[in-house]
């Protein structure tokens, strides 16, 4: 990346983040971790387009240096503008979603350990789709899995976004400035010989469990 | 220099004295071994955000009416925000509520800058209260739709019509007052609602008894007493700042502080409701814009309205 595309993406990265904290005074509730530069995986509920930046938007500068968002190729390639927004403002992991594409030379997951690797925290969405439906999550992807078994040692943080719905649900324009609060709850592992689907409900409770109660009471 | 600014500045210095001699006795009582103790980091962290509020309120005091409604108009989209946060709403109502924020509000701070009387006291309880409704009805989803939309016109009604009332102290039209004092006059108003409220804290912790509402807020009928009968010799020190008199100055201040504590209350009510402490936690270690300025809220109409009513 040339350097003035490089300053091009800071200066955007943090227009961004300013943007997200004057809308929605986007505050970050770091209920189970300490905000410290430590290599993780965030996993986090996925209900609109504008998560991942909001829980980009809401982490410090040291945290946000080394995260990558895991996201897909489809989406962040189509046009100029989201090939620079998403690669180079958030610096994304891309992984392709379709079926063909995984047997040729690409493999998501290995761009996801690569990425680890290299040293970089990641965000993903182990829902693999945004929930559309009343219930609080949909049934995981067996990646967050994969991941927790293939490289043990790296915390798999629970991340709770709430009030996204309301602030932009989908199909409407106008954002509403209401405040939007990330929870990151207590890591996790895989532990010894637990099964995939073990994991996944243990995972996937340890993320409702962060949220508030409020929002189920209706 | 006018008289008028230079009773702000004079009001300006006073106020940073006081202020200072609050913050050492905050020190000495830390000093004296209450570094833990909590009230005295609650007393230190109150009085470091007014000092904040100090420097924005006189900021806008000097930049006059302009200055002073868009400080207000800024703290009401905060305070809106809190409140929408915790309501009941559905995606029927986003248009609605997005006409609430970017359209009610910034109308009626025009309309009270433009002192279009006969408009900012009833545009909202009576056009945004029947339009706002129209507007989520027309999307369809009758799903909790009183609760939705009464609970959208509760938080217009607090964050944005009562709230506004404090820069329409600026259009109070008084024989014999001149017009540019009205600054003074909000100024009385913030000064003696916040001291009250101080000053119900500090008796209330000293000598406090009998909670007015046991499990639901920490005001005690000793602490309220105190804390009125200060805002009432407080308002007749400053009486010089309004057009009432020194005994209509010791009424005034009385009747706001008094209704300011009791709007303390039913906020206390409705964070109870909603199981939250603070309604956010944007000024920090003090919760939000709204548990700031709750008691200011429920003053400012009824001072606005006793004022037009005796002395306008």
């Amino acid at each position: 990346m040339s350097l003035p595309r490089r300053f091009a993406a800071k200066i955007v990265g943090q227009a961004i983040a300013l943007f997200a904290r004057f809308i929605t005074a986007v505050r970050a509730d770091w209920r189970g971790i300490e905000p410290v530069n430590k290599q993780r995986v965030y996993f986090a509920n996925h209900v609109s387009n504008a998560d991942m930046p909001m829980i980009w938007s809401c982490m410090p500068p040291n945290i946000r240096r080394d995260v990558r968002p895991v996201a897909a190729a489809d989406y962040w390639l189509k046009n100029k503008l989201r090939a620079f927004v998403g690669p180079e403002v958030f610096n994304c992991v891309l992984v392709d979603r379709r079926p063909e594409a995984r047997d040729e030379n690409h493999d998501p997951m290995q761009n996801i350990l690569d990425a680890l690797d290299d040293g970089s925290s990641l965000i993903i969405f182990p829902e693999g789709n945004r929930n559309m439906t009343e219930d609080p999550l949909l049934p995981f992807k067996s990646g967050l899995f994969n991941m927790g078994k293939a490289r043990p040692d790296v915390d798999l943080v629970p991340t709770w976004i709430a009030n996204v719905t309301a602030i932009m649900p989908k199909g409407e324009v106008i954002p509403l400035p209401l405040i939007c609060t990330v929870t990151f709850g207590e890591p996790i592992h895989v532990e010894d010989g637990e099964t995939k689907d073990a994991f996944l409900a243990r995972a996937s409770n340890a993320l409702v469990d962060l949220a508030p109660s409020r929002e189920d009471r209706l | 220099m006018t008289s008028t600014s230079s009773d702000i500045l004079g009001l300006f210095f006073a106020v940073c004295g006081l202020m200072f001699t609050l913050t050492l006795f905050g020190e000495v009582l830390s000093a004296r071994g209450g570094e833990d103790n909590p009230v005295v980091e609650t007393f230190k962290t109150r009085l470091r955000s007014w000092w904040g509020m100090v420097i924005l309120f006189t900021l806008a005091l000097i930049a006059g009416k302009v200055g002073i409604i868009v400080l207000f108009a800024f703290a009401s989209f905060a305070a809106l925000r809190e409140f929408l946060t915790l309501t009941n709403k559905r995606q029927a109502d986003h248009l609605a509520l997005a006409l609430g924020f970017f359209v009610v509000l910034p109308l009626q701070y025009l309309f009270v800058g433009l002192d279009w009387q006969a408009l900012y006291t009833v545009f909202i309880p009576v056009y945004a209260f029947l339009m706002l409704p129209v507007v989520s009805a027309l999307r369809g989803n009758s799903d909790r739709f009183l609760i939705r939309v009464a609970e959208t016109q509760w938080a217009l009604m607090i964050a944005v019509f009562c709230m506004s009332h404090v820069p329409a102290l600026l259009m109070i039209d008084v024989a014999g007052y001149p017009a540019d004092r009205g600054v003074l006059l909000i100024a009385f108003l913030v000064m003696v609602v916040q001291f009250g409220d101080l000053l119900d804290f500090f008796f209330g912790r000293r000598i406090g008894k009998t909670r007015i509402i046991p499990n639901l807020s920490a005001k005690t009928w000793e602490g309220m007493a105190c804390g009125v009968a200060s805002a009432a010799i407080i308002g007749g020190l400053l009486a010089w700042m309004t057009p009432f008199g020194i005994g209509g100055a010791v009424a005034m201040a009385a009747l706001a502080s008094t209704a300011g504590m009791f709007g303390n209350l039913v906020f206390a009510a409705i964070k109870a409701d909603r199981g939250v402490k603070d309604w956010s936690h944007l000024i920090p270690g003090q919760g939000g814009f709204t548990d700031q300025l709750d008691s200011v809220i429920f003053a400012a109409p009824i001072f606005y309205h006793v004022t037009h009513l005796i002395w306008g």
